[in-house]
């Protein structure tokens, strides 16, 4: 059975696997051209806050000259493609394709069960899109860990690149290990059920881009809770202010927590109700003056509400959203088993 | 002797409609078994289901003396070459017995190897690249070098030019003749089959209308002509499948298990292909009282 999964699988896997090599020496080169510049920057052997932020900020402002931000961005591009990639070429044909072309009648018919056969396929190949996912979000984070070093020594403005903001961190640490099992189960249960290679594949892109596009906006911030902080809203920090239709008026100062993914941000009056208005009288009528419209904010205390989750929840989140993906792809995969077991298939 | 086939209510149905109903077989072991009736008379379900490919609906069925695919080791007993004869296009004919050495413990890769030289295929080719005869002989090959009890061939000859049919038969009465397995195939073509099998299951309108071996029926059934009479009329013991009348005289195909003795008829031995037909059509007429004797026959 392990020879047959081999044979079928073995162009597509060569095929990945060059690719995979391909971006590793792209990764590799302009990797080690990151690590000479940094350690030229003294990054790494500085003393003191303000010696590193210098030397920090010196090394991240020479990024866009080495040609490191399309690699960057192009390989985190990659990672987020790679799961559906994989979905799509190695999961939805693995059953579909023996349907249409009527080869199950063939392989479920030699000396070996088809439990055994389904195992066997999805065990060989669903950990190659795994290890592919894995391995390549190990490249990106050796490849990025001296920028986001020196991003946390740099100070506030660069630290807005954080692991943890939304953009990022599907594409850091273990989480396309995640997203691969389960694109690639759902490969392989759309093709179960659909019975027809192309529209299967069709499904899975579908699905699995929703999913995708769905997770960081909608479910990410409620694997763990997010911390609330409140921050006092002075006419000095006051990143906006406009007034709707006389009747209505928003105040917002932006709140920035270094590292940390602010998940919500929200003007609340001082007895905790989200402020939209009324319009201060100071700030409506003609020919007030722009002091005594701020005067006037300012005896309103409204305070900024951030829920965040901070730098410190890289980890614990990466491991839940993985293992959420990871048992959701193993049940697809026993909703596989028990599809193919059931004979409906002949 | 053992039964290789057995089934007993056997039926699969397929939303509304029943695809194979009430069918209770008890084939014995040693036979090379045929199969017949007319297309979408249930034949590939009644293989697909004794495979363990489907899953009945009623009834159950058991072949080479257990469940169908139960366990691996009863998938070695049985070799199934379906219908259309799928093989792996992308795959050389090396690949394909390489294939069947990995995925079966009992496989005869000398078996495998003498009969692809025999066949004159180039391992080297691609299983897509060959044509319908080739891939048909790879398929069997398959099937046979895994050394089963059983074989099971669902129209393995259905899409064949006549020579490559007859090479096929031909290489498929040699290897019966050397393994001592018994083989279940299934055709359309009564022709296909008569000059291979010894034991005959005729299946129409998704029931099983008679089975029994070849010689049985040969000598059980008489074409009786006589002068014109009413069926009812007749001895209790014939039983008519078919009829036809002239204004003098009556036709018929009966089966009985004794000899025609009355001198009032002419009895006549009735060929392999002529019975089977008068099966399929006994079985497609509209005729109220059919069902007596469909069960009577069984």
């Amino acid at each position: 059975m392990m020879w047959l999964t081999w044979r079928q699988f073995r162009a597509q896997g060569i095929v990945a696997a060059a690719l995979a090599v391909a971006l590793g020496v792209v990764l590799l080169i302009t990797g080690l051209n990151l690590a000479h510049l940094n350690s030229d920057s003294g990054v790494a052997t500085c003393h003191g806050a303000r010696a590193c932020a210098t030397a920090a900020n010196a090394f991240i402002n020479q990024l866009p000259g080495t040609g490191s931000v399309p690699v960057f961005f192009g390989t985190i591009a990659v990672i987020y493609l790679a799961p559906a990639l994989m979905g799509i070429f190695w999961g939805a044909p693995l059953v579909a394709r023996e349907l249409e072309t009527g080869t199950f009648r063939l392989a479920w018919n030699q000396s070996v069960s088809r439990a055994r056969w389904l195992v066997v396929k999805l065990g060989v190949v669903g950990l190659a899109a795994m290890a592919t996912a894995g391995l390549l979000s190990l490249f990106l984070g050796w490849w990025e860990s001296p920028i986001f070093r020196a991003a946390a020594l740099a100070g506030s403005d660069s630290a807005a690149v954080t692991r943890i903001s939304p953009q990022l961190f599907g594409a850091q640490g273990i989480a396309p290990i995640g997203y691969a099992a389960f694109a690639f189960a759902l490969g392989v249960t759309a093709g179960a059920l659909i019975r027809r290679t192309i529209p299967a594949m069709a499904v899975t892109l579908a699905a699995f881009g929703l999913v995708q596009a769905a997770w960081p906006l909608w479910i990410r911030s409620h694997l763990i809770t997010p911390l609330r902080e409140y921050f006092a809203i002075t006419p000095a920090n006051v990143n906006e202010l406009a007034i709707i239709n006389n009747t209505q008026m928003i105040v917002r100062h932006d709140v920035e927590k270094p590292g940390a993914w602010v998940v919500s941000d929200q003007t609340v009056s001082p007895s905790g109700h989200l402020f939209s208005g009324p319009p201060t009288h100071a700030c409506l009528s003609a020919n007030a003056s722009p002091n005594a419209c701020n005067a006037s904010i300012a005896a309103l205390h409204l305070r900024a509400l951030i829920s965040y989750e901070p730098a410190s929840r890289f980890w614990p989140l990466q491991w839940t959203e993985t293992g959420i993906f990871v048992v959701l792809a193993m049940a697809l995969a026993a909703f596989c088993a028990w599809r193919i077991g059931k004979r409906r298939l002949a | 002797m053992t039964a290789v086939l057995e089934s007993s209510g056997l039926g699969k149905r397929y939303r509304q409609r029943w695809a194979l109903r009430d069918c209770t077989l008890s084939v014995p072991s040693g036979h090379v078994v045929g199969l017949v009736g007319p297309n979408g008379a249930g034949k590939t379900t009644l293989l697909s289901l004794a495979v363990g490919l489907l899953q009945p609906t009623t009834g159950s069925v058991e072949i080479a003396g257990d469940r169908p695919a139960s366990s691996s080791a009863q998938l070695a007993k049985v070799g199934f070459v379906a219908q259309d004869t799928p093989t792996y296009s992308g795959l050389s004919v090396a690949d394909h017995l390489r294939l069947g050495r990995h995925m079966n413990p009992g496989w005869d890769a000398k078996l495998a190897e003498r009969r692809i030289s025999q066949l004159g295929l180039d391992p080297a080719q691609k299983a897509g690249k060959l044509s319908g005869g080739q891939r048909a002989q790879l398929a069997l090959t398959l099937a046979i070098a895994k050394r089963p009890a059983v074989l099971i061939l669902d129209e393995p000859i259905a899409s064949l030019d006549p020579l490559a049919r007859r090479e096929f038969l031909q290489i498929l009465m040699e290897v019966t003749a050397e393994q001592e397995l018994s083989v279940v195939m299934s055709s359309h073509l009564v022709s296909d089959l008569e000059r291979v099998c010894d034991y005959m299951i005729v299946l129409v309108a998704s029931r099983v209308q008679v089975a029994d071996e070849v010689d049985e029926l040969l000598n059980t059934h008489r074409q009786v002509t006589g002068p014109r009479t009413d069926l009812s009329a007749l001895p209790a013991d014939w039983q008519v499948i078919s009829a036809s009348h002239t204004d003098r005289q009556s036709t018929m195909l009966v089966c009985t298990p004794v000899p025609v003795t009355d001198p009032a008829w002419t009895a006549d031995p009735i060929g392999l292909e002529d019975l089977v037909l008068s099966y399929m059509s006994k079985a497609v007429r509209p005729s109220p009282d059919s069902s007596p004797a469909l069960e009577a026959q069984r």
